[in-house]
């Protein structure tokens, strides 16, 4: 009986319909409690709260005065960038950006034949992309288009074949962001298949094969890249007999590979041992041999403990590229050097103006570099979550 | 051919996959004859410097070095586009041409003693006189560099300049205050903003940085000129005839300024009786073919790019931004000191 009263509805005291549910309390939830939680928690919270704030304040309203509020866009030499021409104050001149994009995108690449460059262009986007998306299809095609067809066809495409009509170009003219992402290309395909094998060869329990790898790395990681490309550039010839050379571009080339190869070698060997030994000994109980073990057991376990080492290494050989500008090779950096001196666009913050266009440029290339490694972490990770 | 293939060795050797961007191979001696063959002038030039090498919108190098290439192609092959240019930073100049890299070099080069004697290199001939100068605000009043007593001089590190400074005050027992930066952008923006009293640096650069400072007109180049820095192109020892012809280039392109041959006249010039005239533009006589070339081998320069009036103005004189003056550059007859050996 007891039960029934009290599901029916006849006792007066309770509520038959369900309330109206309250806002939750505005101190607990909202963005006042979130800046209250986050920014203004305790006395040292706010006070750190406040110097930040007025740091911003003191950086972000002139970064934004330059790069836009007081920026010339368009304008054709130094007239459309001076303060004492135009009347007002001048932050950045882009329309100098505008006016060289092509300088800084191709250097002295003759200007009909810079459709090459283009599709150049474009081939490595298409095979980046298709390497880098993780779900793209058929990327076992992919990789035989990014590290076979697309190396010799852009040797065919950039330095030109006359059996196939292409106008040959000398790699004097290379230049700018062709240059810089040619030399970072170059450092990365080469420096990670030869860094495994430097870091395996490392580890390898055959004497002669072990004291080579050692030496190759502790000489070239023992001496800062400029060196590296000093002696390929400047010393190189003194060796060479009379007469000979090697291309001016082909040395930073060959300097860039080895030097990243070096580094690549020793993050490798950081994945490889933190591998466990019951690893190794499950793969040779299984009866595989050496590659096999390696290949299927023990390099994609080290490989993906490093991503993160690698991508590192990447980033700091795409900045280490704007190096081969003391050597005389035009890249991005060069590019910018040389034109920002040209009396047609002498004016104050020209050479501001193209470093900014520069520091752009590399940022934009890094941070999706970053953020890309922390996404292929988390799907490889997968496995790993609890 | 065994070079190339050794060469191509060496490449593979060095951890090359695509080797085929190449190797080349060029005679140490009988210079001529190899550009000749090759077909074009191979040319040592500046990275970037305003008004001697710089690189426009398309990536083509002109400028006051840059024509003295051209020039040489002219003389050459009739044609001063047959010139390619290895842009060299200042630290490998020296080793690309002593190497064979490069036919000559011809980028803002100091002749030195030491460098003429003990590099295996020539300077035949001074193309542009430098010398290290000073600018200041007009508004400080200052007409001397002897009136600098006690000033803050912006330069830059570790370069000679701020050596002859150095020099300089000590000799004239004044009071100075070095303010160096690592680059010369930074440098002059330091002087720009106020941080010196006066700036220093080839007399050639100071004009371009005046162009860049906020207001131009405000301040002036002292006419003192503190060190002797004569710019001349470099080729290698041993090569007789080739140094002869870039001479030559040289002194025919003074020689056409000083009887007035000009890239517009040279044409109508060639039927002049002035025997200098004749003898220059190889109406008389067979000079062209002493140095390897053909009778009319400064017709077809001055055509190409004109006289060394022309190449002065066009580039770095009063017809170009820099509005250099012509100073210590004038020819000899006009108060400078460029002084052209007949051709007779």
């Amino acid at each position: 009986m007891a039960v029934q009263s009290l599901s029916g509805s006849s006792l007066a005291y309770v509520q038959a319909r369900q309330s109206e549910p309250l806002p939750p309390p505005s101190l607990m939830r909202g963005p006042i409690a979130w800046i209250r939680q986050s920014l203004f928690s305790s006395v040292s919270n706010t006070i750190l709260t406040l110097v930040v704030l007025y740091l911003l304040y003191l950086v972000v309203p002139p970064v934004l005065r330059f790069a836009i509020v007081d920026a010339v866009w368009t304008g054709a030499d130094r007239a459309a960038c001076r303060e004492d021409m135009v009347g007002h104050p001048v932050g950045a001149c882009w329309a100098f950006v505008v006016d060289r994009i092509g300088y800084f995108t191709y250097g002295a690449y003759p200007v009909p034949e810079r459709w090459r460059v283009n599709v150049w262009f474009a081939m490595l986007a298409l095979g980046v992309v298709w390497m880098l998306w993780l779900r793209a299809p058929r990327r076992d095609i992919g990789a035989a288009y990014f590290f076979v067809v697309f190396p010799v066809a852009s040797f065919i495409l950039l330095t030109g074949w006359g059996a196939v009509g292409l106008e040959p170009v000398s790699t004097a003219f290379w230049g700018g962001i062709l240059v810089t992402l040619l030399v970072s290309v170059i450092g990365i395909v080469f420096s990670l298949p030869f860094g495994i094998l430097l870091a395996l060869g490392r580890r390898s329990k055959l004497p002669v094969v072990r004291l080579a790898s050692v030496i190759f790395i502790e000489v070239i990681r023992g001496v800062p890249l400029i060196t590296v490309l000093i002696m390929a550039n400047t010393m190189l010839p003194l060796f060479l007999p009379a007469g000979v050379t090697v291309d001016r571009l082909l040395r930073p080339l060959v300097g860039v590979a080895i030097f990243s190869a070096a580094y690549m070698a020793e993050v490798v060997r950081g994945g490889l041992q933190a591998v466990p030994k019951g690893q190794y000994e499950g793969a040779m109980s299984l009866g595989l041999g050496y590659w096999r073990m390696m290949v299927l057991i023990v390099l994609p376990q080290a490989l993906r403990i490093v991503i993160p080492g690698i991508v590192n290494t990447f980033i700091g050989l795409f900045k280490d590229t704007s190096l081969v500008y003391v050597i005389g090779v035009f890249d991005l950096m060069k590019t910018i050097e040389s034109a920002r001196i040209d009396p047609i666009w002498a004016a104050p913050t020209v050479s501001n103006t193209g470093y900014a266009f520069a520091a752009l440029f590399y940022f934009v290339c890094c941070f999706g570099m970053s953020r890309y490694s922390l996404m292929v972490e988390r799907k490889l990770a997968a496995g790993q979550k609890r | 051919m065994s070079k190339r293939i050794a060469s191509l060795a060496l490449a593979m050797g060095l951890g090359l996959v695509g080797a085929g961007l190449g190797a080349t191979t060029a005679s140490a001696q009988a210079t001529l004859a190899n550009v000749k063959q090759k077909g074009f002038l191979q040319c040592g030039a500046n990275t970037g410097l305003a008004g001697f090498g710089v690189p426009d919108a398309q990536g083509n190098w002109s400028g006051f070095d840059v024509d003295y290439c051209r020039a040489i192609a002219a003389a050459i092959f009739g044609d001063p586009t047959k010139v390619r240019f290895t842009p060299l930073a200042a630290k490998d100049r020296f080793t690309a041409l002593q190497s064979g890299e490069v036919d000559v070099l011809i980028r803002n080069t100091t002749v030195t003693m030491s460098r003429d004697t003990t590099l295996g290199l020539d300077f035949p001939a001074v193309n542009y006189y430098d010398g290290q100068g000073f600018m200041v605000r007009k508004k400080l009043g200052v007409a001397s560099a002897k009136e600098l007593n006690g000033a803050s001089i912006c330069t830059q590190q570790g370069t000679t300049t701020e050596l002859n400074l150095a020099d300089y005050f000590r000799g004239n027992n004044l009071k100075y205050e070095v303010v160096a930066f690592a680059t010369s952008d930074e440098t002059f923006k330091a002087y720009d903003t106020g941080r010196c009293d006066a700036f220093t640096t080839d007399a050639s650069g100071l004009y371009s940085e005046r162009l860049r400072a906020s207001a131009p007109d405000d301040h002036i180049v002292l006419p003192e000129i503190i060190s002797k820095e004569p710019l001349g192109p470099g080729v290698r020892q041993g090569d007789p005839q080739w140094a002869d012809l870039v001479r030559w280039t040289h002194n025919a392109l003074l020689i056409a300024e000083e009887f007035g041959v000009t890239k517009a006249n040279v044409d109508q010039m060639v039927k002049s009786d002035n025997p200098e005239i004749k003898r220059l533009l190889g109406a008389e006589g067979s000079y062209g073919e002493s140095i390897g070339l053909t009778k009319d081998w400064a017709v077809r320069m001055v055509k190409g790019v004109g006289n060394y009036g022309e190449i002065f103005e066009r580039n770095i004189g009063e017809g170009s931004r820099l509005k250099i003056k012509r100073g210590l550059n004038a020819l000899w007859n006009k108060g400078g000191i460029q002084f052209a050996a007949p051709i007779r």
